[in-house]
Order: structure tokens, then sequence, then C-alpha cells
């Protein structure tokens, strides 16, 4: 009794929450993956259990490789870019700028705009427009005599995806900076002075004192921009709608779903955007588990 | 310790109540608020609320409550240009067996999928009743027909197949009058490219397809077109691949993609561009006050013809109402429809949204400018359904062949964009 009294108080607790993420996301899960291995192709028959066949049999679809050729490198730039941009701007801020207060807030405001107004806004910006019809930022290089760069933007065929990724750049990398400027924080100043009385240069400092304690901060920031990355649609969607030109996974999942009035392709796709995440994630909470664990 | 598992228990409670609470509210909001105000009132689903369109919705609006003095209208339109939204949002109304009392739809193919889930009764005997197949052309009838059966009213028709074009920029490139055929058409598109203008305008993907729509009736012919839609069509033929050819061609003299059909269309009015095709609705544009459209004087500043190689063919696309089964209020739905379909009801609906009565008894005179040449041909072409707009292919098929079309528009590949036409038309399920 005084044994249960210690953990039910706590059970029951958690219980409506553990009953909802059950239901809501394991079951929708479960649900999901036993859709996609069924021929449901339309809304109205009752599906056969066929395996993996949808699995294997996407690959043949010029699309579906094309969609997953734009999320690589969409995820590619914009995690790369925005941990770049991130950790330069965290960087600057602890070298204790003037102000640091003013540009923090500035870099976290993108922050609070969804991604579709974010979306709508580069739309304009990115234009495909040269020359005498150039607006947006199109227009900004003419201005400024630098009309070499201008270029299609997102309608671009080989790197439209990478122009895709700047406006998620922008909105994320003020996030990034706030991480990064956490972790430089928590690097204790007896260290950095340690090193520097044995005969570091400020550079080697850095080199071998701060970045590796920053690995945690740097390794979150990945997990959270990577699957923002691997998930993203309203961005997409507002910028240039459910084009092939600009088609992803999840693009592709509502297309199929809404459009061919296919669930069982569209059941598929979400399976695969869902195990695309989890090689993120799931590393990452073994990771943090044993890391609690050894703490 | 008391206390502490009194709050538990609380949390608990509060926790579950909450659960609770958002699953029973929704089934209420769903089902109340239809009905709310009496049980006399007519919810119509539609995605008209731009300019133009939603002032013919209350213009049929008002007749309809003059009509039917015990009925109210409940308008549950839902923004958004091609209904897109609309109808995402009616799939799960649908699929929660809660139907609205009517709701809009493209005439022709694009109901199918709802009429497989057995979603629509067939409205023949208000055919039969108000002799409807006597007012609309027989062809109409024809092309919305499945297996006999008739599942919507339609209100309105739009035309795909019209080039638009600035006479100006026709007459510095040397060009004395409008391309007739596709040949003609190519060889304009070139004096265009030399003149140093852009040939043909061209806006987002979905554009191309309804270009393509038009280059297959004029490549084909009406005959040959109208057949890709039955048992016995042939997708993999020479003749096939040459409109394929030829839609390569004329896309090859296409200007950078813009955004959507408007900023395309707009490039014709400005004088940079000059062709695009685009269906009639362009003409609104073309021709409003600013504000909703660009002011412009139509033959001076714009003109129009049938896109090339289709003259004498009218290629149509309408806006329907249907009978949902199911609906709560199905006397009123009929009473909508009876209103839709009538002459007054789209003589007060259509000069305001841009487009012609699907009626062939029309009052000419509300038809001014495009609208009447447009009435006329109504009344006299072949008849023609489009691809885009959901009238000869369900949504699967659509879907498919706009996939085909934006992977060509990267690969300029014919051979494989024709397989994939092809396989699109045979595993379409239609």
């Amino acid at each position: 009794m005084t044994r249960m009294r210690r953990w039910l108080p706590g059970l029951l607790l958690v219980a409506p929450s553990i009953a909802a993420v059950a239901v809501f996301v394991y079951g929708m899960l479960g649900w999901n993956f036993r859709l996609a291995m069924t021929d449901q192709h339309d809304e109205v028959t009752e599906g056969k259990f066929v395996g993996l066949e949808n699995f294997t049999g996407i690959w043949d679809q010029q699309r579906w490789s094309l969609s997953v050729n734009h999320a690589i490198v969409f995820t590619v730039v914009f995690v790369g870019g925005a941990l770049l941009l991130g950790w330069l701007l965290a960087f600057l801020m602890e070298k204790g700028l003037r102000g640091e207060g003013t540009f923090r807030a500035i870099y976290l405001f993108p922050m609070a705009i969804s991604f579709v107004a974010t979306g709508v806004v580069w739309r304009w910006l990115m234009n495909s427009g040269t020359g005498e019809r150039a607006v947006g930022l199109n227009r900004l290089f003419d201005f400024f005599g630098l009309e070499f760069l201008q270029w299609q933007w997102f309608r671009d065929q080989d790197w439209g995806m990478a122009a895709m990724a700047i406006p998620a750049i922008w909105q994320m990398s003020g996030y990034v900076m706030a991480l990064f400027l956490a972790g430089f924080r928590g690097v204790p100043e007896e260290l950095r002075e340690a090193a520097r009385v044995d005969g570091c240069t400020e550079w080697k400092v850095y080199r071998h004192i701060v970045l590796p304690m920053l690995r945690p901060v740097t390794l979150s920031a990945l997990i959270i921009l990577g699957h923002i990355s691997l998930k993203a649609f309203d961005l997409i969607v507002a910028v240039s709608g459910k084009q092939i030109i600009t088609d992803v996974p999840a693009v592709f999942m509502w297309v199929a779903v809404f459009d061919s009035h296919d669930p069982a392709k569209g059941a598929t796709i979400a399976a695969y955007i869902v195990i695309a995440v989890s090689v993120f994630v799931i590393p990452y909470l073994v990771w943090s588990l044993r890391k609690e664990r050894r703490s | 310790m008391r206390r502490r598992w009194m709050a538990a228990v609380a949390a608990t409670m509060a926790g579950l109540l909450t659960l609770t609470a958002c699953g029973g509210g929704e089934e209420g909001g769903g089902g109340e608020s239809p009905q709310a105000g009496g049980a006399k009132q007519v919810e119509v689903f539609s995605w008209w609320t731009g300019p133009g369109e939603a002032d013919g919705l209350k213009a049929m609006r008002e007749i309809f409550e003059k009509q039917n003095t015990g009925l109210t209208f409940f308008d549950a339109a839902v923004a958004g240009g091609s209904g897109d939204k609309a109808r995402a949002l009616l799939t799960s109304k649908l699929q929660a067996n809660e139907p609205p009392d009517t709701f809009q739809g493209h005439a022709g193919a694009e109901l199918q999928g709802y009429i497989k889930a057995g979603d629509l009764e067939p409205v023949n005997f208000l055919y039969d009743e108000l002799k409807l197949k006597e007012v609309f052309p027989q062809q109409l009838v024809d092309q919305i027909s499945v297996g006999g059966q008739i599942y919507s009213v339609p209100v309105n028709i739009h035309r795909s197949n019209v080039m638009w074009f600035n006479p100006g920029v026709l007459k510095d490139a040397g060009i004395s009058e409008a391309p007739a055929t596709i040949e003609e058409f190519i060889a304009a598109l070139e004096k265009v490219k030399q003149a140093g203008k852009i040939p043909l305008s061209i806006g987002s993907e979905w554009t191309a397809v309804h270009l393509l729509e038009s280059v297959l009736l004029g490549s084909l012919g009406t005959e040959a077109y109208n057949q890709l839609w039955t048992a016995n069509s042939d997708w993999s033929g020479p003749a096939m691949t040459k409109a394929l050819n030829d839609f390569k061609t004329i896309l090859s003299y296409a200007g950078d993609p813009q955004d959507d059909w408007q900023p395309a269309a707009k490039q014709v009015a400005d004088g940079e561009a000059a062709f695009n095709i685009m269906g009639d609705w362009a003409y609104g544009y073309f021709h409003n006050p600013p504000d909703g459209g660009l002011g412009k004087t139509s033959k001076t500043d714009f003109d129009w013809a049938p896109s090339p190689g289709t003259g004498g063919t009218f290629m149509w696309l309408s806006d329907s109402f249907t009978l949902p089964k199911g609906a709560p209020n199905r006397d009123g739905a009929i009473a909508w429809l009876k209103v839709a379909a009538s002459k007054e009801g789209q003589d007060a609906f259509n000069p305001k949204k841009g487009s012609i009565p699907a009626r062939k008894d029309a009052d000419t005179s509300l038809y001014t400018d495009y609208l009447g040449d447009a009435l006329k041909d109504w009344g006299s072409n072949k008849l023609a359904g489009s691809i885009q707009h959901g009238v000869t292919v369900n949504d699967a098929w659509r879907t498919a062949i706009n996939e085909a079309v934006g992977l060509f528009q990267q690969s300029k590949d014919v051979a494989e964009f024709q397989k994939a036409l092809a396989d699109a038309a045979k595993n379409s399920g239609q």
C-alpha cells in the first residue's frame, strides 16, 4: 500500500496524456502503416493486405524520386545554412556586441511568423522575372548593378530547392542562434582562463575548448531543423503551390490523398516521412536517455 | 498525503473531461449550425467568394428566397480559387455523413468520385419535370451523363479554348490576323520571337495543362479528342505523338512561368507578350475596372479567337449543383436546384460571374462583347469537354495528367510523356 501510494498519484496524473498519445499518435501511426500495406487505391473499395508492395513500387515513379531528391537538397541547404548562420550570429553576440538584446530580438522575430506568411512574402521576393520584368530580389540586384546574380529562384530546375531553403533559413537561424548563445554561455569562464594561462591563442581556445562543448547543442539544433525540414509542407505550398518543380514528399502525399484519391499511396508516403524523421530522432532519444542515466 | 491524492484525482478528471469535451463539442457544432434558426434552412456549399461570382450567387439567392418564402438560404461558401480547399472540406463532411443540402462541383467526370462513393442522388426526375433536356444542348446532356444518369444541374458555362492576344504586338510583329491552325500559330510565335517580345505567356504548371487541352483539341480534331475519353481511345498512336510534338514546339516559345494565370494574362494586356491561352474567365480580368480587373478595352488592348485549330468547337466547363444522398433538407435542395436550372436564375447569375448560361434560351441582350460571342458559339458549335476543369476525366486521371505535364516541362521527353499519358488513361479506373 505504501509503495502503491508512491507511484499511483503520479501515474494518474499522466494517464490522460498517455491515453491521448497512445490513441492519437501511436494508434494513428499503426493505422497509417496498416493502410500503407493494403491496395486500397480509391476511397470506396476495402483494401486487401499486399505487404510491402506499395513501399517498393513507389520507387518506380519518377515523381517520387524527384520529390525525394528535392527533399534532400532542401534539407542539406536549410540545415547547413541555418546552423552556419545561427552559429555565426551567436559567435558575434558572444564577442560582446553593443546592443545585444536588440539584435537578439531582431534575429528571433522571424520565429514568431508562420511558415505560410513567410512563404507568401518570399514568393514575391523570389519572383523569377529577370531583366526589365524583374521584381523582388531580382529587382534589388538590378538596382545595385548586380544583374549577373539574377536567376530563376525556386523555378530553377536544378537548384530551385536551394532557393526554397532561403526563407526557411531566414526564419530558423535566429532560433539556432539562441540555442548556440545559450551553449556559449554555458562554457565556464574558468576553462577558458585555464587554457589561456596554458598559452592558448584565442582561436585555439575556441577550437579545443568551446567548440567541443557545443556539440550537444549542435546535435539538438540538427535534430530540430532536420525533422522540420523533412516534413516541410506549408512553406513550399505557400511559395509555389502544388507544382512538380518544387515537389517534396509531404506535398506529394497531399496530392495523393486529396487529388488522386489514393489513400494507400498517401499512407505509404506518410510512412516514409515518419521513417525518415525517426532516423533523425531515435538516435537522439537513445543518446539523451543514456546521458540522463549516466548523470 | 491525502491532499496529494485529491489533487491527482482532480487533475485526472479535469484531463478526461477536456478530452471528452473536445469530442462532444465537434459533433454538436457540426450538426447544429445548418439547422439553427428553424428547420427550413438550405445549406448551399460553394467556392464562390471572389468578386463577380459572389455577386452572382447573391442574385440567385434573392430569386430563391422570393420564390420559396418558407426557406432560408445558408451560404456555406469556402474561399479559394478553383475550390481546392472547399473540396477538401467537403470530402471530410461527406465521410462524416454530414453532407450539405447541395454542393457545387464541376459538371462531368469530376463528380465520379462522389457518384462511386454513393454520395449523390441522380437528378433525372428534375430534368424530366423541368424539360431540361430540351433547353440544354444535347451534347452537354450526353457528356454529363453517367450510364444514363445525370447527377448535377449546370448553372454556367465557361469556355476553355480561347486564345487571347494583343493586337498591337501582333501588328508590330507583322501578323495580319489571328492564327487559325496550329501551323499558323507556330509561325506566328516565331515572328513574335523575332520581334523581341514574349511569344506565349504562361503561368504555373496547371496553365500548361490548360494549354495542352487546347493543343490536343486543335491537333487531333474534335472527334478524335472526344474519343480519348471513351473505351476506344488511342493515346499511343502517331496522331497523339504529333499532337504532343506540337505541344513541345509551342511550349518552347513560352516565356518564364508566372505565378498564376493572372500575371500571365497581364503580360498580354501590358504588351509584353503576344498570346495567352486561357479560359474565358480571363475576359473579366482584362475588362473589369481596376480593383478586380485591368480595365482594358476589348478589341484594341486585347482580342480573342478560338485557340488554333479549334474554330467551330466549344471546349466547355461548367459549375453545377448536386443533390447529395441524405441531405438534411432534400426538398429545400430541390427548390434550390430548380432556381439554379431556371432561365431567371441563370440570367441573374451569369452576367455577374462573367460566364454564359447553360440554357440555349437565355436573354441574349444581357450578354455583350465577349460573352455575346461565346453565347452565339455555345448554341451553334460542336462541344468538347475540358480536361483540367473536370469535364472529361476524374480526379485521379486529371492528377496523373498534371503530374505528366509537370515532369515533361522539365524533361522535354515526348516519348516518356506519351507513355505517362497512356498509363494515366489505363490506370484511371474511369
